[in-house]
């Protein structure tokens, strides 16, 4: 079935389910748009910023998008895993090298969840990380720059979306195996997957930039595993993992692997990992995986690995457990406190709340139904500290206020349920336009939560928005939790499938803001440091063009002696040494895209001219009041011309 | 001179040695595109931007009125400053020490008259920049000068221009004032001893 289909039939059901529940209640509660004072809450006047910034993953664009709330408004677009053509990332010789992989070059991913870097259990405003779920890849993003600096691939996986979850002081981040294959990959039957097909969970050592690299991989049982979340607090040191597909399932999953009363969420003691592995209890496995990073030039570089440490639960004891979810978990949510651990059963009809200490104690009593590849399974009524009743249909993701309640976005129902830590009790629901995925509130997944705000990551939106087409706006919905009653304060559009997000205070993030580059810090090897160090130089068909920018000139802006076919790279430093003075350059007929230096960078273009004449470039980020004049020309000649290599500047 | 006399002309002189330390004059530019405000101070031997690439920022959007780059290299007076005031601290302290009371009335006339032949210089040089422009700038707007202002605020095309004293330069003034002060209480002090004596 492909998945348009499976959203209609989505979102037919949701609208039954909505009807249902209106009629069951009485009309005139359901609050079908934005409060009267809702725009007074979101306005955010001129000039004046926005209380947080919001952080959205561009889903299959491959971005991270970053808006301001309670505005919604877009701010910036950081391209990860996908070139952008905005900025040539991807396409410059400085990042070209971050999207390879060990498939080759990939422009493009998927990617899902934005998860920011903590200390003690608090988002601290240094990085973002995010996943790349297609080619399996993790991401980090300096938020001191908004720029992508390092992207490492994931060997062993495939499917890379329970990830990249972080440790309360960002000692790993996780790469969940969404698929289950062969490991290492051969070429099999897949009819032999049960068995034969292993999972692998990796974590990922995260606290220093430029070094981050797989610490070590748990092989798993064959199942889908799907999302994660560290434990906190007493539970740090813990990392727990949803999983489904129990069933081992290999072909039409939507039956097939929706058998099982209870799948697992695998709970993993990454101290005990560690301890195993000082122990030599791991073994090291050849595999092939990128890891790529901005050098001190700021050039990416890529550097290939080959093996990882991998380590088997039965050989691990208290490594990992099992315990037992109802019905196909899908977000796994641990509460502000680190004691409990909520389950989102997409197919359950409740929401299972795990508690971590009864899960100590149920180890230490061995209270297992069976072990599995060396796995305990916990007796599911020795783990489980409460089931929240009546949580909307197809419950997802939880995220925590910090005042003693839980949301839940329920998928199929299309609401979000407000339920209290405890009792279990529901408090309150409201609903959402139309099947929610993840909800985010700022801090939400951490220890000390700003519970102001909910943001609704909504899959449709039919006729919340001008129409465009067979495709509409994505959509986020800002809702006001400040209050016993949920409020719907904003509808906003979203770019890309806003899958995940993450929120963090401003105050965390402006101090930190890098505003230009050191001129004098510039290491690139092409890099100009004024207009007197510009020249080109030839070496046999290859021609390197040092070239300057400075409102609002270029320097040179006269070019000859290029011939066709020549490689010709424009090596452009940006001498500007001001904030939001970014230049940009851009030549005829160049087939990869444009560069957007900024302030005290240096950014290289390739360009193969194709046939003889004199050919402009020019700035494309306007810059100042002669932005226009600042242009130049480059003359080609025919191969083997005699005219000499000159260059200059105001002649 | 009395003790106290002595005493104060001691601290004016030696505050003087705070103006190595604190800029003397600041110049602020306001524009709606700088909404973080740039700016340049002038020290006692140089002239610094409020935020280190501020000078250089300010010579690259001279450029297009045609301004002259201001060099600080280039300033003479810039290394001559560093030992009048040097003079001033010296000259001061021997007066206070002697206690001769023409010591402390030339160290007041020569640090009015230097006072002055300063502003009056900083004015001729804010002078030559807003007025001799390179004729080939992208910018002409006719009749308009671009001379900052040697104190106060002044509407320059799309910038404001505030020019005022920084902390050296109120230190300097406060130091000139106690001196005057001190001359003139020195003066109708001898004048009325005089008057003693002859009565």
């Amino acid at each position: 079935m492909n998945p348009t289909r499976m959203k209609q039939i989505g979102f037919g059901l949701a609208t039954v389910v909505l009807i249902a529940a209106i009629g069951a209640s009485c009309a005139g509660s359901q609050q079908a748009g934005s409060t009267d004072d809702a725009a007074s809450k979101v306005y955010v006047p001129p000039g004046q910023h926005d209380e947080f910034y919001a952080f959205m993953s561009g889903g299959f664009s491959g971005n991270l998008t970053v808006h301001g709330l309670p505005s919604g408004r877009l701010l910036k677009t950081v391209p990860v895993f996908s070139q952008f053509p905005e900025n040539g990332y991807g396409y410059t010789e400085e990042t070209r090298a971050m999207l390879m992989t060990s498939h080759g070059f990939i422009p493009w991913d998927d990617a899902h969840h934005p998860e920011l870097s903590q200390t003690d259990g608090v988002p601290d405003g240094r990085w973002i990380f995010i996943n790349g779920n297609n080619t399996p890849r993790v991401a980090r993003i300096d938020l001191s720059t908004f720029e992508t600096e390092e992207i490492v691939e994931i060997p062993n996986s495939a499917g890379n979306h329970g990830s990249p979850f972080i440790t309360q002081n960002t000692e790993y981040l996780v790469a969940s195996t969404r698929f289950s294959v062969p490991v290492p990959q051969r070429d099999m039957s897949i009819d032999e997957y049960k068995g034969n097909f292993k999972g692998m969970l990796t974590f990922i050592k995260a606290d220093t930039p430029g070094e981050m690299d797989i610490a070590f991989q748990i092989l798993v049982p064959g199942y889908n595993y799907d999302l994660a979340h560290a434990g906190k607090g007493p539970s740090h040191g813990w990392m727990f993992f949803t999983s489904y597909n129990t069933e081992e399932a290999h072909t039409l999953l939507e039956v097939n692997a929706s058998q099982n009363d209870k799948d697992f969420v695998a709970a993993v003691n990454w101290k005990r990992a560690e301890q195993c592995i000082a122990d030599g209890k791991a073994r090291q496995m050849e595999a092939e995986y990128y890891h790529n990073h901005l050098n001190e030039a700021r050039i990416a570089v890529s550097e290939v690995k080959r093996s990882v440490t991998v380590l088997e639960p039965a050989d691990c004891e208290g490594l990992v457990y099992f315990l037992p979810t109802p019905k196909s978990p899908h977000g796994v949510d641990v509460d502000p406190s680190g004691e409990y651990i909520v389950a989102g059963g997409k197919l359950a009809t409740v929401i299972p709340v795990h508690s971590f200490s009864k899960m100590l104690q149920a180890i230490e009593d061995e209270k297992f139904e069976k072990v599995v590849d060396g796995i305990p399974v916990l007796q599911y009524d020795a783990v489980i500290a409460g089931e929240v009743e009546n949580a909307g249909l197809g419950p997802l993701h939880t995220e925590f206020d910090g005042k003693g309640y839980a949301y839940t976005t329920a998928f199929i129902s299309s609401e979000i349920v407000k339920w209290e830590l405890g009792t279990w009790q529901v408090v309150d629901r409201i609903p959402v336009y139309y099947s929610v995925g993840h909800l985010m509130i700022p801090g939400g997944d951490s220890r000390k939560p700003w519970g102001k705000y909910l943001v609704a990551l909504n899959k449709i939106t039919k006729d919340r928005y001008l129409p465009t087409g067979p495709e509409l706006a994505h959509a986020a919905q800002l809702i006001d939790i400040s209050g016993d009653k949920m409020k719907l304060l904003l509808d906003f559009p979203t770019m890309g499938e806003p899958h995940y997000a993450q929120g963090i205070h401003a105050d965390l993030i402006k101090p930190r803001q890098v505003q230009f580059y050191q001129l004098q810090d510039n290491k690139h090897p092409y890099a100009v440091k004024s207009e007197a160090e510009t020249r080109v130089e030839r070496d046999g068909n290859t021609v390197h063009v040092y070239m300057s920018t400075i409102r609002t000139h270029f320097s040179p802006d006269n070019i000859e002696g290029i011939q066709v076919g020549d490689e010709v790279y424009f090596h452009v430093t940006n001498l500007e040494q001001d904030w939001d003075v970014p230049h940009g350059f851009a030549v005829i007929g160049a087939n990869n895209a444009e560069l957007l230096i900024m302030p005290g960078e240096t950014r290289t273009l390739k360009w193969v001219p194709r046939r003889a004449g004199v050919f402009p470039f020019y700035c494309t980020d306007f810059c100042s009041a002669l932005h226009q004049e600042m242009q130049g020309y480059i003359r080609v000649s025919p191969r083997g011309a005699n005219v000499p290599l000159a260059y200059s500047t105001g002649q | 001179m009395t003790t106290r006399s002595r005493i104060l002309l001691a601290v004016a002189a030696l505050s003087l040695v705070l103006m190595y330390v604190f800029p003397i004059w600041t110049i602020s530019l306001d524009a709606p595109q700088y909404p973080e405000g740039i700016g340049m101070y002038i020290e006692i031997n140089t002239i610094t931007g409020h935020k280190p690439n501020d000078l250089n920022n300010i010579n690259g959007l001279n450029h297009y009125i045609g301004m002259k780059r201001i060099v600080p290299e280039s300033i003479p007076e810039l290394k001559l400053m560093p030992w009048l005031i040097g003079g001033l601290v010296v000259f001061g302290l021997a007066a206070a020490l002697s206690g001769k009371r023409w010591m402390l009335y030339t160290w007041t006339v020569a640090f009015l008259v230097l006072a002055i032949a300063g502003l009056v210089d900083f004015y001729l040089w804010g002078y030559d920049y807003g007025h001799n422009l390179d004729p080939t700038a992208a910018i002409k707007v006719p009749g308009m000068a671009y001379q900052p202002p040697v104190i106060g605020t002044k509407k320059l095309l799309n910038f404001t221009a505030h020019s005022w004293p920084a902390l050296g330069g109120w230190i300097a003034f406060l130091s000139l004032g106690l001196g005057v002060i001190l001359s003139y209480a020195e003066w109708r002090r001898a004048k009325r001893s005089n008057h003693t004596v002859a009565a």
